[in-house]
């Protein structure tokens, strides 16, 4: 990697009122300024890419290691692959990745389904809990989720209008 | 409890009982040696910003989640710490990520002799904040939350002042009020992207998400700090935009100190605060659900239900 420390002790007075003890990060950080030397240290071993990992384009490489529990995959994972052509400080990155989240529980749904398993949508947003501990809450939540859930359904129905003219 | 080591592996053995901080980090890279454990180079392809954590989503690596009967560890000789014998497996659970975060909030407030130190947010990270928050000076402790049984669990446990925001007009103004029109030295955001308290914030940042999350603890923070003063943020936002009046952070001359906790720098010290007895992390834990009956527990934490403050879940190999 190149080294992109500078030496800048030709300027006059470059440095001269340098205090390091002015520094708003300690104790957080203990200061060594090796990150001036850029991306210069000994990388640790490799983990084996052996799943398709996507890496943000602000970095040249792939982390020496990386999680293997979601690579990308169907509609979701082509979503992800074009989030990934863009930066971290774009939208263009972020707002397919919210998709391509929301694909992926669709997917995810799907995908029990065609194994034969029904995912039981109560015990995973815990609603046991909810019933054990906070019934009335419960209940109004369910209250409110038909009443609107009828709402837009009476909303987006098609109506039956006259032909007739007046 | 280690099951199984890769063939790099020097410090732990098969058996060892050991710790596992939240966040995966190197050891080698220039952050990590700042002790910048959180902010690893070597852990997160997806993102720059944040290194490595387990079951975090995307955003920070891919990677399995620790809640888990068993969990792959990277990096096995960095982070993971062996459990010193005597210490209690409770404690040692909320060394992983809660306690230090809390340590490190009160830790990025610079706290001084003498100065007010106002938090938003009661959760568990805040009780260990509050308790920190004695071990670095300061005169006066100041928590607002919207639960009372959480309010009433930190004003015994920390011995400081709670306050109900609902219970107030405006918040802004009870703090600079009750701080003698000055504004606290010290705010603490801890609350992050689910905060409740304004409607507005409500609608686009939870429930619409056109934000990363609510900012209505930090808009809080920011506007009741004293001029010159620092905010620190342990709550956790979502990396895209948020509303946030940084026009005052510029008007008001305010230092914001922001990350997500350095689990493994700060272990030594925390270690032998718990065993000289000045930190009880476990006296906080109030729920223990099997691991199977995750999804109730987290529901349970996150509804606020039946008086938690927090649970632990039990794998089926501890119950034998």
């Amino acid at each position: 990697m190149k080294n992109t420390a500078k030496d800048f002790s030709h300027i006059k007075g470059w440095g001269i009122d340098a205090d390091p003890k002015n520094d708003p990060t300690y104790p957080m950080k203990h200061r060594t300024n090796e990150e001036q030397l850029g991306y210069s240290w000994e990388r640790p071993t490799q983990q084996p890419v052996n799943v398709e990992v996507l890496h943000s384009n602000e970095r040249p490489n792939v982390t020496a290691v990386f999680g293997t529990a979601v690579p990308p995959s169907g509609l979701s994972g082509m979503i992800r692959r074009f989030a990934f052509k863009y930066s971290e400080s774009s939208y263009g990155h972020w707002l397919p990745l919210l998709l391509a989240d929301r694909v992926n529980v669709v997917e995810g749904v799907l995908d029990d389904l065609s194994r034969g398993h029904i995912p039981n949508i109560f015990a995973e947003k815990g609603w046991k809990a909810e019933w054990k501990h906070n019934p009335q809450g419960l209940v109004k939540k369910v209250v409110v989720g038909v009443v609107v859930v009828s709402a837009l359904v009476a909303l987006l129905a098609p109506k039956n209008k006259s032909l007739r003219k007046g | 409890m280690v099951e199984e080591v890769g063939p790099e592996v020097q410090k732990l053995k098969v058996g060892d009982h050991v710790l596992v901080p939240f966040n995966i980090a190197c050891g080698k890279c220039a952050f990590c040696k700042q002790g910048l454990y959180g902010n690893c180079h070597e852990s997160n392809p997806q993102a720059t910003a944040v290194g490595g954590i387990y079951g975090y989503s995307h955003t920070a690596g891919g990677y399995e989640g620790g809640q888990a009967e068993y969990v792959r560890v990277p990096y096995a000789d960095v982070s993971p710490t062996v459990i010193p014998q005597g210490m209690d497996p409770d404690d040692a659970v909320l060394l992983t990520d809660v306690v230090p975060t809390g340590y490190q909030a009160a830790e990025m407030g610079g706290i001084q002799p003498g100065d007010t130190v106002v938090v938003f947010g009661a959760g568990p990270r805040v009780f260990w904040a509050v308790n920190c928050w004695w071990m670095f000076g300061g005169g006066r402790y100041i928590v607002i939350d919207q639960f009372f049984y959480r309010l009433y669990f930190v004003r015994n446990y920390a011995n400081c002042e709670a306050y109900k925001f609902k219970e107030m007009a405006d918040r802004v103004v009870f703090l600079n009020k009750t701080t003698d029109w000055m504004g606290a030295d010290v705010v603490i955001d801890a609350v992050g992207a689910e905060a409740a308290g304004n409607a507005l914030q409500t609608i686009t940042g939870r429930k619409l998400l056109l934000q990363a999350g609510s900012t209505t603890a930090l808009h809080w923070a920011i506007n009741s700090v004293k001029k010159g003063g620092i905010v620190s943020i342990v709550g956790v936002y979502g990396p895209t935009d948020n509303l946030v009046p940084i026009g005052n952070v510029l008007n008001k001359g305010l230092t914001i100190r922001a990350n997500q906790a350095s689990v493994k720098r700060l272990l030594p010290r925390l270690i032998e605060h718990i065993q000289n007895g000045i930190l009880n992390p476990k006296a906080l834990i109030t729920h223990r659900v099997p691991l199977e009956e995750v999804s109730d527990a987290y529901h349970i934490f996150s509804a606020k239900l039946d008086n938690c403050i927090k649970p632990v879940l039990i794998p089926p190999s501890a119950r034998m």
